[in-house]
């Protein structure tokens, strides 16, 4: 077990190092880089800009030097804590990205355990009553869940809330609170606010694991070794629980990792509908303005977060199926 | 005749798509306390429906249609208001059919009072657990022992069924043992709260030559030494010589014939049953045709169904009255 987590996780730094390859390289293929946009930005409000001046930016970002080079920069400065300057709002990337590194892992982080705590009830019951009005009652709302983009699903609440309720529901704090120290009433009030977003957010994938949960649950739910174990007395609801379904449930612990992207994709579209302060609004400004530093970090923390996720579900999964080994 | 089970005009109907299916037809016979029931016959002949009849295992679209099994156990009920396990004359007799779905019986009869060891040691038991986890539950599922005592009843119970290295095997899963090792657990598992009836569904179809042979005595020796009921259902007359008392023949749903096993397999008097016991292959010259049950039946009719009716010698059988009698 202890060698098995050794190698995994070292396994994970040249999983890591090629993906921070692919993002550098990505991030360099369009034409211009900051200098360039930055001139553009000067000569259009006049500005007379000399050589020298140039020369000194292009040094200062390491423009200058080799391709190579120039990556080896990014990945040493990156590795140190050092995430880089970000053109665009002319700050360290460091301070930028913290922050909304936090909201971003706190609203996948509730829509993954909101789509737990949603799909497993609601899965086991459709299952075990199958064809039964609550079944067919379930499985439409999934299917509607399935069926709605989570942004549309977005603009749905935000309607509601504002033309029913005059509430806005957009941001994750109240006026009072968005620029204010960190207080409990602060993350009271973020707490108020996260809900949200987590239900659009969860909504989509809690429909697909109930439908799945649902469907593999019929699978197991005649095997024979469900049989034996009635026939042994074991009573219903503990017979349900303990041997169908904790088969059943397998597939869904390894892929919590695979899910944490999507969600977070999911997110960032959200977080453009309901202006969130999380990381995937500042993706996408960042990729539409080239700058590259902010862009190439959130990136990259992205693939972290995605890799550690599948090593913390497969272990995960390791812990819960004695049939894994690990060697 | 004192019979732990009596099964009366028992009828299964299953409701598929292509129409209504009549698993079992006015089945009926007794398992006599003590002893080794046969239940022999092809597939499709309505052994393990019987089966799963008695466990209440029919599921939708099955339905039990008409019939009662009375069970008559030799322990009280606990749920019935009596210390488990109290020695008493004789417990109520009770109709298994007509339990409502929720009755404490239902669940006290599930492994306790009368269990199944199935077909597939392979599958019949769950690839997560450890093995002494599930043969534990068994116990703690039925009385109220602490788990270090269902711990201990387990090891005893898996000792006795020939598994070694007990307290490493009982940590072990599912998966790390042979079939014949699983089958041994699903043995244990059913009888370590000392059921008053076994019911065996194919135990040994799954295992090779040698480990069947085994199964077999160890399932004979532990119900000489138990002393409880067993039902065994296989549709290998071999088997049938080697462990039955009384045999009961069945095809298409219904009871041809039910004896002694001397006298179904030296004597048998219904056609099917004689071609049944014509069609094992034995020592023949070469280049014969092997015997089919069609061949030895003839044009007898065996299709069309018969009250059972008792012989002289005791035994049943579904014939028109002047065949023999």
């Amino acid at each position: 077990m202890r060698s098995y987590l050794v190698s995994r996780v070292l396994g994970m730094v040249p999983t890591l190092a090629v993906i921070s390859v692919i993002i550098f390289t990505v991030i360099q293929l369009p034409e211009g880089d900051i200098v360039s946009s930055t001139l553009d930005r000067l000569q259009a409000q006049g500005v007379d800009v000399t050589e020298e001046y140039v020369q000194n930016l292009r040094a200062q970002y390491n423009l200058d030097k080799p391709l190579v080079l120039q990556y080896f920069y990014w990945a040493g400065n990156f590795l140190t804590g050092d995430m880089g300057y970000s053109y665009l709002f002319s700050r360290p990337v460091n301070e930028l990205v913290w922050e909304r590194l936090g909201y971003t892992l706190s609203i996948t982080v509730s829509a993954l355990f909101f789509t737990w705590i949603v799909a497993l009830p609601i899965g086991i019951y459709s299952a075990v009553r199958q064809y039964s009005i609550g079944d067919y009652v379930m499985t439409s709302i999934a299917l509607v869940g399935l069926a709605t983009p989570p942004f549309l699903l977005a603009l749905i609440f935000m309607h509601i809330g504002f033309e029913w309720f005059g509430v806005s529901t957009g941001g994750l704090f109240s006026p009072e609170f968005e620029d204010a120290a960190w207080s409990w009433a602060r993350f009271a009030d973020l707490l108020a606010h996260l809900w949200l977003p987590m239900i659009i957010v969860g909504m989509g994938s809690a429909a697909f694991t109930m439908r799945i949960l649902r469907a593999n649950l019929l699978d197991e739910l005649n095997k024979p070794y469900v049989v034996t174990a009635r026939a042994k007395g074991v009573p219903p609801a503990k017979l349900v629980l303990k041997y169908p379904v904790r088969i059943a449930i397998n597939p869904f612990i390894s892929n919590i990792g695979l899910m944490l992207p999507g969600l977070v994709s999911g997110e960032a579209l959200v977080s453009l509908v309901m202006g969130l302060p999380t990381i995937g609004p500042l993706l996408l400004q960042s990729l539409l303005n080239q700058d590259m530093f902010l862009a190439g970090s959130l990136l990259m923390w992205l693939a972290i977060l995605t890799v550690v996720g599948i090593l913390l579900s497969d272990l995960l999964l390791a812990w819960v199926d004695p049939r894994i080994r690990f060697e | 005749m004192d019979a732990v089970l009596s099964i009366r005009d028992l009828a299964v109907e299953f409701k598929t798509d292509t129409g209504l299916t009549r698993a079992l037809v006015d089945v009926g016979f007794d398992v006599p306390r003590g002893e080794v029931t046969a239940i022999v016959g092809e597939s499709g002949s309505g052994k393990s429906v019987t089966a799963n009849c008695i466990m209440r295992l029919i599921q939708p679209p099955g339905r039990i249609v008409a019939g009662t099994i009375e069970f008559a156990p030799e322990r009280a009920l606990s749920s019935e208001g009596q210390a488990p396990r109290a020695p008493r004359l004789r417990a109520p007799p009770f109709d298994i059919v007509s339990l409502p779905n929720r009755d404490p019986r239902l669940q006290e009869l599930h492994g306790g009072l009368i269990s199944m060891v199935f077909q597939e040691p392979m599958t019949a038991l769950s690839p997560v657990y450890t093995v002494g986890n599930q043969v534990a539950e068994a116990i703690l599922c039925h009385r109220d022992v602490s788990r270090r005592q269902a711990w201990r009843e387990s090891a005893e119970m898996l000792e006795r069924v020939g598994l070694d290295d007990i307290e490493r095997r009982m940590r072990m899963y599912p998966f790390e043992f042979s079939g014949g090792m699983r089958q041994r657990v699903v043995i244990a598992m059913a009888l370590v709260c000392h059921p008053e009836v076994l019911i065996c569904d194919e135990p040994t179809t799954a295992l090779d030559v040698t480990i069947q042979a085994e199964i077999l005595t160890l399932i004979k020796d532990l119900q000489r030494d138990l002393g409880n009921s067993v039902i065994f259902i296989t549709h290998d007359l071999g088997v049938v010589a080697q462990i039955a008392d009384q045999v009961v023949v069945m095809y298409q749903g219904r009871v041809l014939e039910i004896g002694t096993v001397r006298q179904v397999l030296k004597d048998p008097v219904h056609p099917y049953t004689r071609g049944l016991l014509a069609a094992i292959p034995g020592l023949a010259p070469k280049g014969q045709p092997l015997a089919t049950i069609g061949s030895v039946v003839g044009d007898a009719d065996i299709e069309t169904p018969h009250p059972l009716r008792r012989l002289a010698d005791g035994r049943q059988v579904s014939m028109p009255q002047d065949s023999r009698g």
